[in-house]
């Protein structure tokens, strides 16, 4: 019942983002095929989620889970519901005294399921001027686990002015998810020497446009 | 309100769309048969665009002939939708920060709405006043309460010309049928089909006269049309018009001389609409009409022309 439920909330909320951003994928470096992939994403909205969400075809949808943080998406019974249950999110702590488990770990066992998973390095929503801010460890220590997974730069354009951060209103403005060519841990890298180019390969998605911003 | 529509009007929409329907069907055979000849794979690129175009057009007949034959609820309805998504597209590329959030909430959720609002309740004087006057003054007093910043005036500006351009322009085309046109009542749903027709046409003829005559261009760094082209699309549009002055309420001559303006007002939205495009480094407004790009991309010739042939048609017409 949860689970028909659940997928009904998920039609209409791509419906919804859909209509609001007429979000378009960019399938510029892989195809929109089914292979186990890591999704690393910049993260400046609440509606950065939704849309990769969204712009994934739902075969892809299926098989895909973002990672999210539990202390978000556990606020309330609303969120509770959608976060682990429409999105099937990977729920982190993103604060250390609460974690019973190791996040990594957790993210490990759901790529071992065979779920693709979308992730914002970050590790929070970017509130600087900078186009990104630095990587978290977690990205390395996921893609050294498991070297085979594709990663795949994920650049979300415009989303920010769509809703930027504090707003609850989104204004209807086109939006574009832009996929980039697949990354792998290279052998001997050091963790900073991979955040570097993981964060680098994802800047150099964002389309150069003036105004916009 | 608006009388019903008398069935002399509806089997005028199906002439029309009996003739479109026509064309299309020549231009689809033909480019079926280009594609074999050319592009058995689907790797001409030239063919494929043009074959997708042909979709998008097959749409576009369609949804404009069904709109026109429920009448004023249908083209309101399918204009409304239009200009929401040009609106989308438009304010995509405008400069904004998180200070005009309101502000473009407003366009969006107040503006857009209320302007569709006043057209189908026929209230000339407020459709008339609402975007350029009161959107004008309202929505900078939201952006500048909400921090003001940099490029205010720009940004500002920016947005008023998308409301100007994609909602109160295109909200001429439905303000058409509130017209009282002389002759029988409800004919006037037939003069959205006239502009359309015109311009888009004018549009088509210019684009394959230009490509196979056209030497000098009229605006180099911004667009692909030439003077030789356009006087096509000015020749064609201007004899589409003259043709089609049996479901106008024009004389025949006044229809010839309403649809080469029309048209040639049209050109110079094209050029206006690719200089901002141009200015930020895009081919394309959208990519919702395969084939064409965007909404803006589509309308925007029929955007420019049709406040002035509402006003044409108010004044010869009615």
């Amino acid at each position: 019942m949860r689970r028909i439920a659940a997928n009904i909330v998920g039609q209409c909320l791509a419906l919804f983002a859909q209509f609001i951003t007429a979000a378009r994928a960019d399938w510029r470096g892989i195809e929109p095929v089914n292979r186990q992939r890591i999704y690393f994403a910049n993260h400046t909205s609440n509606a950065d989620l939704p849309i990769v969400w969204t712009v994934l075809p739902p075969a892809l949808r299926r098989v895909t889970r973002p990672v999210a943080a539990a202390d978000y998406w556990l606020k309330n019974k609303l969120r509770a519901f959608v976060g682990p249950e429409v999105f099937r999110a990977v729920l982190i702590d993103r604060r250390s005294e609460h974690q019973t488990e190791d996040p990594i770990a957790k993210i490990i066992a759901a790529l071992d399921e065979g779920s693709s998973i979308i992730i914002f390095p970050e590790g929070g929503r970017n509130r600087t001027d900078d186009p990104l801010m630095p990587f978290k460890a977690g990205l390395y220590n996921i893609a050294s686990n498991r070297p085979h997974i594709d990663l795949v730069p994920t650049w979300i354009d415009n989303i920010n002015s769509v809703m930027p951060s504090g707003e609850v209103i989104p204004v209807p403005l086109g939006c574009t998810v832009i996929f980039g060519d697949p990354l792998h841990v290279e052998k001997d890298e050091t963790k900073d020497g991979f955040l570097t180019r993981t964060s680098d390969a994802l800047k150099a998605l964002q389309p150069q446009q003036e105004g916009g911003s | 309100m608006i009388p019903d529509m008398p069935s002399d009007t509806s089997s005028s929409i199906f002439v029309l769309f009996g003739a479109a329907c026509f064309l299309l069907i020549v231009a689809t055979i033909g480019g079926e048969l280009l594609r074999l000849r050319l592009s058995p794979k689907g790797a001409h690129p030239t063919v494929e665009t043009y074959v997708t175009r042909l979709h998008s057009w097959w749409a576009m007949v369609f949804l404009l002939s069904i709109a026109l034959l429920i009448g004023p609820a249908g083209v309101t309805l399918l204009f409304a939708f239009a200009s929401f998504a040009a609106l989308r597209e438009f304010l995509t590329l405008t400069r904004k920060t998180k200070a005009d959030h309101w502000a473009l909430i407003a366009a969006f959720y107040l503006a857009f709405p209320l302007q569709f609002l006043f057209v189908w309740w026929g209230n000339s004087t407020l459709f008339s006043i609402f975007i350029p006057v009161y959107a004008f003054l309202i929505l900078p007093i939201l952006s500048v309460l909400r921090g003001a910043g940099n490029n205010f005036l720009s940004r500002i500006s920016e947005t008023q010309w998308g409301l100007m351009i994609c909602v109160f322009c295109v909200s001429h085309v439905p303000a058409l049928v509130t017209l009282d046109v002389e002759g029988s009542t409800g004919r006037s749903v037939l003069l959205i089909a006239f502009l359309v027709l015109v311009v888009q046409l004018g549009d088509l003829a210019e684009y394959y006269a230009g490509r196979r005559i056209g030497k000098k261009r009229i605006a180099k760094s911004v667009s692909p049309k030439t003077r030789e082209g356009v006087a096509c699309g000015a020749a064609f549009a201007t004899l589409i018009g003259t043709l089609l002055f049996w479901i106008s309420p024009f004389a025949p001559w006044e229809a010839a001389l309403i649809a080469f303006t029309v048209y040639m007002i049209g050109v110079g939205g094209s050029l206006v609409l690719a200089a901002i495009k141009a200015d930020r480094g895009v081919k394309n407004w959208g990519h919702l009409i395969p084939g064409q790009g965007g909404f803006v991309d589509q309308m925007d010739s029929v955007v420019f022309a049709a406040p002035l042939f509402y006003h044409l048609a108010r004044y010869f017409g009615t």
